[in-house]
């Protein structure tokens, strides 16, 4: 079994290389913005990003791409902009896709009070918020591929550890979990999974079948 | 060795750009242009007179050295020659416009730009949304932040250096990655790199912004 309460070297690499799927993106740029630890491994992997640019060979540009590009610049604005530091459970990359109020989203009952919330992401993964009455435990699910849970407010237990704000458990195809939210507080999560989609497994099946003719 | 005229001074090194000059104040200060382990320009202190002063001619030096750079990456990432050249433009077009959230306690010029190259990639190769986390401002003391993006420039080369030392099939498995050939399934666990003296240069440098924001 795989678990941690961080990300590991593989996720951390591969959202600063550009390989996650954007639903994994999402995932992981709100638990950078809950742990300055992890936010400064993230700086890291990106100085390995430098390095690789460092080393690369270079090619030469146009004579005039110079010029072309002062003249771009002479026109457009610098951002000034102060960034802003969002309040609220949701960090500011997740408030992006589904704004800053939980009561507001279209949840879907999942049964026992459980209820989920798909957010639209391109494809590859897919991430939903899920919320958790206190006390009550996840309906069991299986996974195929590699899941991601962040957890946004409350706390779960799974297999004697503990999981609350900011922290992320990582979740791979031999993993059976059955978390279960503690007293005191219902329990949000932001997860994502790489398994396949419905529509995938159809073609996939419909396929197995054709062949077979 | 001292350098007596200072790179934007001289023809050569900014061909073509000296007319955007004109008429513009320029420091002389020329150790703010030269790292002294070097002779290279510090690229750091460049985007930061980018940053600070809007200065075209630091600019252009930017250009002249990371622009082919950045071309050179994303025709390694699988674009032609006359879109990578289109996109290297952007990148440094993005760098001048975002040139505010230039941290150099947190990375050196390379890593930065080389983020926003990654984005730009993201964005013509896989047209998806790039969630990134919250911004932070950068702290208010200049002396402090010279200091630590000394430490942090020293750190970048050491690690720059522990990559080449990686045994050959390791070192194509990051590269690899970073050219966005590997899925994020296809991943090492493990690439062995020794990332824990610069992440503590880093995490003091966040921990400084968490102290001067609140």
């Amino acid at each position: 079994m795989t678990t941690t309460h961080h990300l590991n070297e593989q996720m951390l690499l591969g959202y600063s290389a550009g390989v996650l799927p954007e639903a994994f993106n999402l995932v992981v740029a709100s638990h950078l913005c809950l742990s300055d630890d992890a936010r400064a491994m993230q700086c890291c992997y990106d100085a390995l990003g430098g390095a690789v640019l460092n080393k690369c060979e270079k090619e030469k540009m146009s004579l005039n791409a110079l010029s072309l590009t002062l003249q771009q610049i002479k026109t457009c604005p610098c951002d000034t902009q102060a960034p802003q530091i969002c309040t609220g459970i949701f960090p500011e990359p997740l408030q992006k896709y589904v704004g800053d109020k939980p009561e507001a989203l279209r949840w879907r009952s999942l049964g026992k009070g459980v209820r989920q919330a798909i957010i639209p992401t391109a494809k590859g993964a897919t991430v939903r918020l899920l919320f958790v009455p206190a006390g009550q435990s996840v309906p069991d699910h299986g996974h195929r591929g590699t899941e991601l849970t962040l957890v946004l407010q409350g706390v779960y237990v799974d297999h004697g550890n503990r999981y609350g704000r900011g922290d992320i458990e990582i979740a791979t195809p031999k993993t059976t979990h059955h978390p279960i939210a503690e007293t005191g507080q219902d329990c949000i999560c932001l997860t994502a999974t790489d398994a396949p989609l419905r529509f995938s497994r159809m073609l996939h099946r419909l396929l197995a079948r054709l062949l077979r003719l | 060795m001292t350098r007596t005229t200072p790179l934007w001074e001289k023809p050569d090194a900014i061909a073509g750009v000296v007319t955007y000059a004109a008429g513009k104040p320029s420091r002389k200060d020329a150790k703010t242009l030269t790292d002294s382990a070097s002779s290279e320009p510090n690229w750091s202190d460049l985007v930061i007179r980018v940053r600070d002063s809007q200065d075209t001619d630091a600019f252009a030096l930017l250009f002249n050295h990371f622009a082919p750079m950045v071309k050179g990456f994303l025709m390694k990432s699988g674009a032609d020659a006359t879109f990578a050249e289109e996109c290297a433009q952007d990148v440094m077009v993005t760098l001048w416009q975002k040139a505010a959230q230039f941290d150099p306690t947190r990375a050196s010029a390379a890593t930065w730009i080389f983020t926003i190259a990654r984005n730009r990639r993201i964005d013509m190769f896989r047209r998806q949304n790039r969630p990134e986390p919250t911004d932070l401002p950068w702290g208010p003391e200049p002396e402090a932040e010279a200091a630590d993006a000394l430490a942090l420039q020293q750190e970048t080369r050491k690690l720059s250096a522990a990559l080449d030392a990686l045994p050959a099939k390791q070192k194509d498995i990051v590269k690899r990655a970073f050219y966005g050939e590997l899925t994020h399934a296809e991943l090492a666990e493990e690439t062995g790199l020794p990332l824990g003296t610069i992440k503590s240069r880093i995490r003091l440098a966040l921990d400084r912004l968490r102290a001067a924001m609140s």
